[in-house]
């Protein structure tokens, strides 16, 4: 706690300044989700010296911390307490902060029944295009007055303005955590699925590689104990959910370009070019493929979904639609008018 | 302070040529319903916030995209502002009419368009009621979780716009964190697909941004929303205390337990008896507080959690722990709870219902202090409260027929919400600013963070035609506003002009 330390004066300065010379900024706190959105050119705002919980109640169910705050320390403090982050948000990389995860957004593999980083945010403090601090939401669970800025900045990869400060709330640990693997093909998997997510059966988590499905269990010590009898199958170490979140399964290792393909649940099986492993019990397909960018678009969008590119360039952010995207412009001209907040991160004027 | 429309602090509106509009109506969208004669106005009024009220210049009920399109269009060239509107449930005055401005009925748009069990999602047009949802999907054993006290009425248009919440919120979420997908059209007519039918879009979270926008970014067109399977079993537990602070104590020891119940719900002494004189419960009526617990999911886990809980509640000083023996029992202890409001109705001929949230450890310092006001202003105040996400529903007992009385429940009803801003809380949980707390915004931010709301709403309507006035006080307002509260002799804002 000794590194502990609040420099959102020295932030504001630098975004000020920034302001004052019409220099653009490239914000950074680990630098561990670099292979998403595109090469931003700018002056580098390091978010990693601004850390430190601010302040942590577990009755309350809510910790706010500085965006510089390693993941690893705020998950410590939550596990010391009973307690955790809920959506799991991928690290991908040791030095991973907490300000960065909101600012990407992901999720783990308990998105689809517990919810996105965006589901945990309940306030946050930021930097803004008008060289202001400021405040939104705050550490209550429900919170309707104004509108919901702290939520927009989850997943905006910082071109909305610079998060400084973020509460999240958090539940507590299940009970009991038992994970199963059962040997079965694509389409009998997500038949399964589709079935089993109309019923109250304790699933956390459902990834698929082609050979066997791969289930998490989460509850208390009843439901998890008769979901296991019905469902069968041979137990599975549950550091597999850790290595799926960081993509250090072998399905990762393969050289060819990593697609994330974000589909609706119940999409049944994609006939695509490459080797893909579903992940969120069907909404999330990770694929292997050298297909082309907007191939595999054209592809997915039939089924109403999306894809991102995991390598840094034009084809990792997925187009928006011409009039989403003028809205998308329309807002930031309004909240970062000069235009420095991590310029094209996301897309090119943006 | 008037939190009716005033030009003066709330920006001066258009005027309106209406022979002109009425005519321009017509002659583009000949089938339209459209009402403009006085009485047939009046039922527009207000909504559920029925102390305040506005006879509206026009009335639009459209039943098509395209009419809804067309209307909005003219309304953009003409610069006439639109108001929309569900069922009028809101507690807050969201969809509280302009005399210069069109009152959008969206209560037509009532078809449910697909109910998906496999892909566990309900696409509904934005006038179906939000029971109406779990109702439909209840066949394939699934509901819509979010559910406001006024779910039979209520339309899910309006849970979006407001962001509404229910009583099991802690578990499950507020609208926000239900839906997939909103299908809205722009104040200039155009159409957007905020989310998608996956889990996440690409590009800025525009849905959750959207959600409780009141009105003010757009008008919804079409719901997707998430279902979710029943659970298994609910039980509730009674338990009562002879002290509010044990009580607020309780809830914080069953969390720390590791448990999150699906409803947690405080009613203290004067709200116990109102209710229990209504509805016959079976409260205690000489208990300073009751909670009421309700665990759901799996057979075994909640038959292990009544137990824990029922453990937590006795060490924590309740008095009495009851678990509801049947159904019957079951709907009885939630039946006082969920006629809390109009029980208070019977004991009093006026109410005001506040909506404040704390931090859940300031529960005694909060509750104390209402006390206290409720002296000095001489009104009683009954309190209910979703104890597990912090949400207080302080009632202010009044009669509108005695002069002033409004006047106290307001002043008082103001000064809870600024005690809640001042133990780190919000003015508003789940029924929105509206115009009722439209002064209170200007306690809870700061003139920065109001100027970035109004930059927000610019961003897609420049001209404000959209609910104007609603939800984002402008400076002016906050500037009149904070001269009546002056703190350390200094004054907010003070290089606004003041009248």
């Amino acid at each position: 706690m000794s590194k502990d330390r609040d420099m959102s004066q020295a932030l504001l300065d630098q975004v000020n300044q920034a302001l004052r010379l019409g220099t653009a900024l490239r914000i950074q706190g680990g630098n561990s989700k670099a292979m998403l959105g595109r090469p931003v050119t700018g002056e580098l705002v390091d978010t990693r010296n601004h850390r430190g919980i601010v302040s942590y109640d577990p009755t309350e169910l809510v910790i706010t911390a500085r965006a510089g705050t390693p993941l690893l320390e705020i998950e410590a403090v939550l596990h010391e307490a009973g307690q955790m982050l809920p959506c799991e948000p991928p690290h991908l990389g040791v030095e991973a902060t907490l300000g960065g995860a909101v600012a990407a957004g992901l999720s783990g593999p308990r998105r689809p029944w517990a919810g996105a980083v965006r589901d945990y945010v309940l306030g946050t403090r930021v930097i803004t295009g008008h060289g202001k601090l400021l405040r939104f939401g705050g550490e209550v669970m429900k919170n309707v007055a104004g509108y919901d800025v702290s939520r927009l900045m989850a997943g905006s990869f910082g071109c909305l303005g610079l998060l400084t400060e973020v509460s999240l709330k958090v539940l507590p640990q299940p009970r009991q955590c038992l994970s199963l693997c059962l040997p079965m093909g694509r389409q009998q998997a997500l038949a399964a699925l589709a079935e089993w997510g109309q019923q109250p059966l304790p699933i956390s988590a459902a990834c698929h590689d082609g050979e066997a499905l791969y289930l998490r269990l989460e509850g208390g010590e009843g439901s998890v104990q008769s979901a296991r009898q019905r469902l069968g199958g041979d137990e599975l170490d549950s550091g597999f959910w850790h290595d799926l979140r960081e993509q250090r399964l072998a399905f990762f290792d393969d050289p060819a370009p990593l697609w994330r393909l974000s589909v609706p649940i119940a999409s049944g099986a994609l006939n695509l070019p490459g080797r893909q492993l579903i992940d969120w019990g069907g909404a999330q397909r990770w694929l292997k493929s050298s297909a082309s960018a907007q191939s595999l678009r054209a592809a997915v969008a039939q089924v109403g979904g999306h894809v991102t590119g995991y390598a840094p360039g034009e084809d990792s952010s997925a187009p928006l639609p011409a009039a989403l995207l003028r809205y998308h412009r329309a807002l930031k001209q309004q909240l970062d008018p000069q235009g420095i907040f991590n310029p094209g991160r996301l897309y090119p004027d943006l | 302070m008037n939190i009716l429309y005033d030009e003066r602090v709330d920006g001066a509106l258009p005027a309106v040529d209406l022979p002109a509009l009425l005519q321009a109506l017509h002659q583009a969208l000949p089938d339209l319903a459209i009402l403009h004669r006085a009485e047939d106005l009046k039922p527009y009024e207000c909504d559920g916030l029925s102390a305040y009220r506005t006879v509206p210049l026009l009335v639009v009920l459209p039943e098509r995209l395209e009419q809804v399109q067309t209307l909005l269009q003219l309304c953009h060239q003409r610069g006439v502002p639109v108001v929309a509107r569900g069922a009028g449930t809101g507690l807050s005055g969201g969809a509280l009419p302009l005399a210069k401005g069109i009152l959008l009925v969206m209560a037509r748009f009532n078809r449910i368009l697909e109910i998906n069990a496999q892909g566990r999602f309900a696409r509904v047009q934005p006038g179906v009621r939000n029971l109406a949802i779990s109702q439909a999907a209840a066949p394939h054993g699934l509901y819509y979780a979010p559910d406001p006290s006024s779910q039979i009425a209520c339309t899910i248009g309006g849970n979006v716009a407001e962001n509404a919440g229910g009583v099991h919120c802690l578990k499950y979420g507020l609208t926000v964190h239900n839906l997939l997908k909103v299908e809205m059209l722009t104040v200039e007519g155009e159409r957007l697909t905020l989310g998608s039918d996956a889990l996440d879009s690409p590009g800025f979270d525009l849905l959750a941004l959207f959600t409780g926008s009141e009105g003010m970014l757009g008008i919804i067109t079409e719901v997707t929303v998430k279902l979710l399977p029943k659970p298994q079993v609910a039980r509730v537990l009674l338990a009562s205390f002879d002290c509010v602070e044990d009580a607020g104590r309780a809830v914080a020891e069953i969390i720390a337990a590791g448990i999150i119940p699906g409803g947690l719900e405080m009613m203290d002494n004067l709200a116990i008896r109102a209710a229990e004189d209504f509805i016959h419960a079976g409260y205690p009526v000489d208990a300073a507080a009751i909670l009421l617990c309700e665990l759901d999911g799996v057979e075994a886990d909640v038959h292990d959690d009544c137990q824990r809980v029922a453990a937590v509640l006795t060490q924590a000083g309740a008095r009495e722990v009851r678990l509801a023996c049947d159904e019957a029992e079951r709907a009885r202890f939630w039946a006082g709870r969920k006629n809390a409001f109009p029980a208070v109705g019977r004991i009093s001929p006026d109410y005001y219902c506040m909506d404040g949230t704390i931090p859940r450890r300031e529960l005694p310092r909060v509750l104390k202090g209402i006390s206290e006001l409720s002296e000095q202003y001489g009104l009683r105040v009954a309190n209910v409260f979703h104890a597990g996400d912090g949400n207080m529903h302080p009632l202010i007992l009044f009669d509108a027929n005695r002069p002033g009385e409004l006047e106290r429940a307001e002043a008082i009803g103001g000064k809870i919400l600024e005690l809640c801003v001042a133990v780190g809380g919000s003015i508003t949980g789940e029924h929105g600013v509206g115009r009722e707390k439209i002064n209170q915004m200007c306690t809870q931010f700061n003139r920065d963070e109001i100027t970035l709301f109004h930059a927000v709403k610019a961003a897609f309507d420049p001209q404000g035609l959209l609910n104007p006035g609603k939800n984002i006080p402008t400076l002016h307002r906050c500037a009149e506003f904070g001269a009546l509260h002056v703190h350390h002799g200094q004054l907010p804002f003070p290089e606004l002009e003041r009248f």
